[in-house]
């Protein structure tokens, strides 16, 4: 479910953006900005060094980031934290996107784990600050490919650290799916023999897909980014998604109901996530999946600190414990995703997990497109055109489903 | 004092009315209001922020685009299979009830059909996918894969109708609990066949107590859109469309013009259903 | 009654296909969360209480069953209290635009959850919230109120109009100040309609989603929020299973203790 707030959520980046720009622009005179269509961020600076914890730490997360023993006994990565720091950790589940921006324009929260789609409304708010690494000794063992990235820096300078990551990969049933698929345009395919038993993800985010694909198949359209279509574009990926339409059996959004389509038979193609295959496999349902050749969509998310905290101290304590190798392996277990320090790989209960999720093969996720909000302003860095937004492709999902 | 209220029933009126009303008209109409006058304003595409100018664009696009009033149709009709469906199953089940089953059992049997409404609805509808997985029980009552109704709008009715079920029950049989059976008797001595019974003295008991349920499960299939994600195949209904705009997109205007359309329904259906007396039925 | 041998065989039989049609369902689910498949694979191939446990040691569980019972007995109390004075007002006052509230104690309820969410999401968020008080448990409460009034009225209103004013005036001729009346006549009256009527509530309260989606705050998580968060992850989709199986049998009691202080059809939508 969560992955579908924040799949859905990935509306509002667009004007918060905009309103940045034209208070930063008042701020710093006509100087465009580093970011998308010039923005550039207001100035807010990083903690200097670190003192004695606050006694408290207010967290607003994903379901399943912040777990206490209260879900299951042995889950549990927050009681350590409190003992060791005195930091006693209050968590919020935000089912949206939206809803984490919102508790966080609040002041009251110290800490959020962002997603793609709202951490650079943060940024660009101002509404978190620039995380200075230095204090944060796990940091260095965070992923490469994971730093410096559009959704958790400005100009090199990290306004978070990275959590995990997870792509969407392609699933099928091994004993009707013959031969097996390579592409996407299996699940594209307007004479599919597996008719009716397609499966896509339920949520306008995933008209993305259907750009990656025609990004490879129908280049003279000439996609850059596949959160960012112009008009003929996206009626490009509309109407591959409308034909498609006719093929789908169901459109999935949460974990349990996709899990069990598989091992029925009712869906033996379509779009999943890792943890969805492993359970799936775990349950001894004949299913493979795989990163087709086109690459894929996928998501990633970042721990940020507000810029109003009244508890930095323990939030730095925060980041820093969420991402040391053993939380960071015990959340990414849970939560079914690529961890993102690279010492948690040693630590994970399954030897095999961090080969399983593709946790350190970077040329992996080079092929990955994060799930990221689209904006009027294109985020391939166009002036010349307009894209569509989150909202048009809202209303156009609804179209497409019909 | 007391005398004083005793000649004054305005202000014993006032006394007894003002805190319900002030709840239902300021609290609850108040942002009925405001939300449907949100309907005609829009969603700046730049900054996000709603605009607060009056505009025809939301209900241009629902009245001139295909799928809202196909989506519109399909729920109407949704919501009316699942109500006869009821209708048709809980009649000669409240029947049984009310007049066949002896005092003792009948105490039991409006247990029975209460105690469904504690299971979580969605662990029943959830038991329903189950129910009719490709080769689950259904499919195999039908003789095997593939043979049962699968996932899609059947499916949907189905568990629709499962779920309301017991609101419909309730007042029908609260309904014919209260015919007496004398009436029943007095009918048959004065020479009236069954059906002359039914449908003189039965019937009219009975149309308001169906009217009443049908307000249940008609506004509740109307606004759905859990059950439909969980059974419904690729079917979206109209309070899916209403949730997709208001909790992903954030375009408030948008959802607030497509809960126009239920609301309208429901009104209509009110006023139509008020002068059968439906609504001292609940 | 007229009903025929063959008829009432008839009804017989139709009413145990209904309670078969009502209870498969419900054995399913108590079947699986014996099944050692995460996501209720059929036929079931392993037996296993685990889930049983783990249910019993989760403590998400009973902190949302307890938020819950709060949120259900909140909401309970105002619609028992509001719901009684408008049904006192609509039978024992004529008053203008009498048919208009009983017409707008429906809406609510008539009005479809998601429409209702949204109104007093926004409604909230743009009045309440800027002064102070943002969405919490209380929210829920408001909420899920709106929605009850109307049976507590339909029962109650409905046990007026069967009783008359006979008694209270015979009693207020006796001398009776209006708080005895109330507390010896007129409640004693309609005591059970009030239980019925505020069992309903409750039950209405208890397993609302949509509603609550929209009104409760964040941190708030009642019983099918709980639930809804937990069946969509295969780890914990099998927990909610004993959780609902568990509410299915607990939920026999308060329906038999209303049934056995208020008479037979009490715990029905009226009396």
């Amino acid at each position: 479910m969560r992955h579908k707030g924040k799949a859905l959520a990935a509306a509002m980046a667009a004007g918060v953006l905009i309103l940045a720009a034209g208070c930063s622009g008042n701020d710093s005179g006509n100087e465009a900005g580093s970011g998308p269509g010039g923005l550039s961020v207001p100035k807010i600076d990083k903690m200097a060094t670190l003192g004695t914890g606050e006694g408290t730490v207010n967290v607003i997360a994903w379901a399943g980031y912040v777990e206490d023993g209260s879900t299951d006994p042995k889950v549990d990565w927050v009681s350590d934290f409190e003992k060791e720091t005195g930091c006693k950790v209050n968590s919020k589940v935000a089912g949206t996107s939206d809803e984490m921006v919102s508790l966080m324009k609040t002041g009251e929260y110290d800490v959020v784990s962002a997603s793609g789609d709202a951490s650079l409304r943060l940024i660009y708010g101002g509404d978190v600050a620039p995380v200075n690494t230095d204090l944060i000794p796990n940091y260095k063992d965070v992923f490469e490919g994971l730093k410096n990235k559009q959704w958790n820096s400005v100009d090199g300078q990290p306004y978070g650290v990275p959590h995990g990551r997870g792509a969407n990969l392609l699933m099928y049933r091994t004993d009707v799916v013959k031969p097996a698929p390579t592409s996407w345009a299996a699940v594209f395919d307007a004479n599919s023999p597996y008719q009716g038993k397609i499966t896509a993800y339920d949520s306008p985010i995933y008209i993305a897909d259907a750009a990656l694909y025609l990004m490879t198949t129908q280049p003279d359209l000439g996609i850059k980014n596949p959160y960012a279509l112009d008009d003929t574009q996206f009626k490009a990926a509309t109407d591959l998604l409308t034909a498609q339409n006719k093929m789908i059996g169901e459109y999935w959004s949460d974990y349990t109901k996709e899990v069990q389509a598989f091992k029925a038979g009712n869906s033996v193609l379509g779009t999943t996530w890792q943890v969805i295959t492993n359970l799936a496999q775990a349950d001894k349902a004949p299913v493979e999946a795989f990163l087709p050749n086109e690459g894929a969509t996928g998501w990633s998310d970042t721990w940020m600190i507000s810029s109003k905290s009244k508890h930095p101290n323990c939030a730095y304590m925060w980041m820093n414990h969420i991402i040391s190798p053993k939380s960071n392996a015990a959340v990414a277990e849970w939560f079914g995703e690529a961890p993102a320090n690279k010492l948690a790989c040693q630590q994970t209960a399954d030897k095999n997990f961090c080969a399983t999720y593709h946790a350190d093969d970077e040329a992996y996720y080079q092929k990955v497109w994060y799930w990221t909000t689209p904006i009027a302003q294109c985020l391939d860095g166009r002036t010349n055109v307009t894209c569509k937004d989150y909202s048009a492709w809202t209303q156009a999902w609804t179209t497409i489903k019909g | 004092m007391r005398s004083f209220l005793h000649r004054h029933p305005g202000v014993r009126l006032a006394g007894l009315l003002s805190a319900p009303l002030l709840w239902l008209v300021v609290a609850y109409l108040g942002a009925l209001a405001v939300l449907l006058v949100s309907a005609f304003w829009a969603v700046n595409t730049f900054t996000g922020e709603v605009v607060r100018e009056f505009s025809l664009q939301n209900f241009r696009t629902i009245l001139t685009e295909d799928v809202y009033r196909n989506v519109t149709l399909r729920s109407v009709g949704v919501a009316a299979a699942v109500t006869v469906i009821c209708v048709v199953l809980a009649v000669p089940m409240a029947l049984y009830m009310a007049k066949v089953a002896s005092p003792r059992s009948r105490h039991w049997l409006v247990i029975a059909i209460l105690t469904p409404l504690w299971a979580s609805y969605l662990v029943k509808a959830y038991a329903w996918r189950v129910l009719l997985a490709n080769g689950g029980p259904v499919d195999w009552l039908l003789g095997g894969p593939g043979r049962g109704p699968g996932y899609g709008l059947f499916a949907t009715i189905i568990v629709l109708s499962y779920l309301w079920l017991p609101y419909m029950i309730l007042p029908i049989y609260a309904g014919l609990e209260r015919l007496p059976d004398s009436l029943l008797e007095a009918s048959a001595d004065l020479g009236a066949r069954g059906s002359r019974t039914f449908r003189a003295i039965v019937l009219p008991i009975l149309v308001p107590s169906i009217f009443a349920g049908s307000i249940f499960t008609f506004s509740l299939s109307l606004g759905d859109y859990i059950t439909v994600q969980i059974v419904g195949g690729k079917t979206q209904l109209i309070g899916n469309l209403v949730y997709a705009n208001i909790g992903a997109a954030n375009n408030l205007p948008f959802a607030a013009a497509l809960a126009v359309i239920p609301v309208l329904i429901m009104v209509i259906y009110l006023v139509a259903v008020r002068r059968s007396g439906a609504l001292e039925e609940l | 009654m007229t009903l025929s041998a063959w008829s009432r065989w008839g009804l017989r039989v139709f009413m145990a296909l209904g309670l078969l049609f009502i209870y498969v369902p419900l054995l399913l689910i108590l079947v699986n969360s014996f099944n050692g498949d995460r996501t209720f694979a059929w036929p079931p191939h392993d037996f296993t209480t685990r889930w049983w446990s783990a249910a019993w040691h989760n403590g998400g569980a009973r902190d949302a069953l307890w938020t819950s019972v709060k949120a259900g007995l909140g909401a309970t109390a105002i619609a028992l209290v509001l719901g009684t004075m408008v049904s006192f007002a609509v039978q024992r006052f004529k008053f203008f635009g009498r048919d208009t509230v009983s017409l707008l104690i429906i809406l609510p309820i008539a009005l479809p959850g998601i429409v209702t969410g949204i109104a007093l999401d926004s409604a909230w968020r743009s009045v309440i919230e800027p002064l102070g008080l943002g969405k919490g448990l209380f929210s829920v409460i408001v909420g899920h109120a709106t929605f009850c009034v109307v049976v507590v009225y339909n029962n109650v209103l409905a046990r007026l109009r069967r009783t008359g004013t006979s008694l209270e005036e015979a009693s207020a001729d006796l001398g009776a100040a209006p708080g005895q009346t109330f507390r010896f006549v007129t409640f004693p009256m309609i005591r059970s309609a009030l239980l019925a009527g505020g069992l309903l509530a409750f039950a209405l309260s208890f397993d609302e989603i949509i509603v609550t989606t929209f009104t409760a705050g964040p941190g708030i998580t009642t019983l099918p929020i709980w639930i809804f968060n937990n069946l969509f992850r295969p780890n914990q989709a099998p927990v909610v299973n004993v959780v609902a199986a568990v509410l299915i049998v607990l939920s026999v009691v308060p329906v038999w203790f209303a049934q056995r202080l208020a008479g037979p059809a009490a715990g029905a939508s009226r009396t």
